[in-house]
């Protein structure tokens, strides 16, 4: 049935929901979308950080997004790793990005199998002071778990996309992804840039990992669940486009919130993969994509 | 090996696998054994498209578990017996294989794989809001203690050609098994493996060069997905319960295309090889550890395989025996 109450709540839950995706798909927006580097683990690698956070938070109860801010770096220097190994095994030798894809499918059990024998197979929950609460506008609710890691969400999305059209590196990220030859020939290592932005990429599941933590219980395989949002927002954004990026995961979390308050939860994930097969069927180059993509 | 000694070997085969199930009391061995049937056909079927032709299926389980609720629609249609319950499966599954070529054989590498994966949960998603089928509650397929067929008993546990339904099952995933390696086989020897490998080389070169890839790879995705289909189709009825989440579970999908890529993508052996590998090991871990570890042991070869032996077991073996040389 519908309800005007109902469907402005719908919208403000979109919104905030909306801003959380923008999180767990703008480090993907940088490996898949400027580097070309097919991390199928993301979502895996965001609930590695759930899971650091939980662990803090519930040994010595510190706040899961100062946790999750904190493990930055060591998220960066795993980053760097990972592509060291991605760029010696499969980039240097020319090998196909499907095999490079079924090593990170490989890496995402494996993380999954290894946090579930730390952890076990539960859900487990974060506490921080603000999660019960929630501010009222007459019959619209705003609730602070989700209002929290929106805000949070909404600084490190801009944030990102600030440095990458602003800063000298992030425009060297840009480059990497238009040319690197033409990068190779000016003395430039592409494998240097690419490594560092990945690294950038991984830092932010840490971030994201704090924000899921506090929004819904984690458990070690939930994040599957996900892989089908981050891509789709990062294909509907336009590869590469970190504005695309976040206008398409504020469109996903509202038509999720809007189908899940009228038609029923266990309808919404079909939303963001039946967009997604929609959009690589008929316009693979995205809402903000760059004209002559020819990549894929 | 050439045609004929092939073809003796295989019904030899047939006759072994079927004296198996009449010697052996010990219910174990066919568990087992099923699982493993089960992980060759499947990896298999995703070779047909992903080792011959070179687009990466990541939706294996959604065929899979299409293939098993078609079973199910036919079961709570018209109490539809096992045989057609198989071929229900496989039809479903074909048709949803074709509709999917059509939509997405445009999209190269990556954004295949992508689209298979969303088809995957669009497929769970339908089935777990599907109440005639059970829903997310899962339904059950109570096989019938004796099945005989044109007077001859089948299973009974006197006199039938069966002691019970898990031999049988068994002897068909057995009799599957082969028919899947005999259809890879003709692939790689007729003119559609030949144009499968041409575009998996270079699709733009094979098109220009007058190879109709379109059609190939329609009938390579129909073709894997409605064997799948028929390996769904089993399912329920071995299991006599089913529900959206395992049926659809990911973990069909990276053991499909790991086993392949564990083994050698490039004939039929490959995934044989390391279905049978990595099958047994899971089942020895099952049984020594937990069967937790089974994924980690599929995730630890698929990561080592790729950066170290790109080729597969076979690549190993030919490079080393050339080595030898």
């Amino acid at each position: 049935m519908f309800s005007l109450e109902l469907f402005l709540n719908a919208l403000v839950i979109g919104i905030l929901l909306g801003g959380f995706y923008a999180a767990l798909s703008i480090g993907l927006s940088i490996s898949f979308g400027l580097l070309d580097i097919v991390n199928i683990a993301h979502p895996a690698f965001i609930i590695l950080g759930a899971f650091v956070c939980f662990m803090f938070n519930s040994a010595f109860g510190f706040d899961p997004i100062l946790v999750g801010v904190a493990f930055t770096p060591i998220f960066f220097i795993l980053g760097n790793l990972i592509y060291r190994i991605y760029y010696t095994s499969f980039e240097k030798t020319g090998a196909t990005a499907l095999r490079g894809l079924a090593f990170f499918f490989g890496v995402m059990f494996i993380l999954e199998v290894a946090l579930s024998m730390f952890f076990g197979v539960d859900y487990q929950m974060v506490r921080a002071p603000y999660i019960d609460y929630k501010l009222e506008f007459g019959v619209v609710d705003i609730p602070f778990r989700m209002f929290v890691p929106f805000l949070v969400a909404l600084i490190m999305t801009l944030g990102l996309q600030y440095f990458s059209s602003k800063t000298f590196f992030g425009r060297a990220m840009q480059a990497v992804a238009q040319d690197s030859f033409a990068l190779r020939l000016m003395a430039i290592d592409p494998a240097k840039i690419k490594r560092i932005a990945f690294g950038i990429s991984l830092a932010t599941c840490s971030v994201a990992g704090a924000l899921f933590a506090i929004i819904m219980p984690i458990e070690p395989s939930i994040g599957r669940l996900y892989i089908g949002q981050v891509f789709a927002i990062v294909v509907l954004g336009g590869l590469g486009s970190q504005n695309g990026t976040l206008i398409a995961a504020m469109l996903l979390g509202l038509v999720e919130s809007i189908i899940t308050t009228f038609f029923g939860p266990s309808w919404a994930p079909a939303v963001a993969f039946s967009a997604l097969i929609l959009v690589l069927a008929f316009k693979p180059t995205g809402i903000l994509g760059r004209a002559g993509d020819t990549r894929g | 090996m050439n045609s004929t000694r092939f073809y003796f070997v295989v019904l030899v085969l047939v006759g072994v696998s079927y004296l198996t199930t009449v010697f052996i009391d010990n219910q174990y061995p066919f568990f087992a054994g099923f699982a493993i049937l089960q992980l060759i056909i499947m990896a298999l079927a995703w070779n047909i498209l992903g080792g011959y032709g070179g687009y990466v299926n990541f939706g294996s389980a959604a065929f899979f578990g299409l293939g098993a609720y078609g079973a199910i629609v036919a079961y709570q249609l018209f109490g539809a017996s096992l045989p057609i319950q198989i071929l229900v499966g496989g039809l479903f599954s074909a048709l949803v294989g074709l509709g999917t070529g059509y939509l997405t054989l445009r999209l190269r590498g990556v954004y295949f794989a992508i689209a298979t994966l969303a088809l995957l949960v669009v497929a769970e998603t339908l089935i777990h809001n599907w109440d005639y089928v059970g829903g997310a509650a899962g339904a059950y397929l109570l096989p019938k203690r004796n099945l005989d067929f044109w007077g001859v008993l089948i299973v009974g546990k006197v006199g039938g050609l069966f002691g019970n339904n898990k031999e049988l099952l068994f002897f068909l995933m057995c009799i599957l098994a082969l028919l899947t390696i005999v259809i890879c086989r003709a692939i790689e020897k007729s003119k559609l493996g030949r144009g499968l490998a041409a575009l998996r080389d270079n699709e733009e070169a094979a098109e220009s060069m007058g190879v109709p890839t379109l059609k190939l790879k329609l009938i390579a995705t129909t073709l894997s997905a409605a064997i799948m289909g028929v390996t769904g189709g089993i399912f329920p009825y071995y299991m006599t319960f089913i529900e959206p989440t395992s049926a659809f579970s990911l973990d069909i999908s990276v053991n499909a295309l790991a086993m392949p890529l564990i083994g050698g993508t490039f004939t039929w052996l490959g995934p044989v090889l390391g279905a049978v590998i990595l099958g047994t090991l899971q089942q020895i871990a099952t049984v020594t550890i937990s069967s937790e570890i089974n994924l980690l042991i599929v995730g630890l070869f698929l990561v080592s395989f790729v950066i170290f032996a790109p080729e597969g077991f076979l690549g190993l073996i030919k490079k080393y025996s050339k080595r030898r040389d």
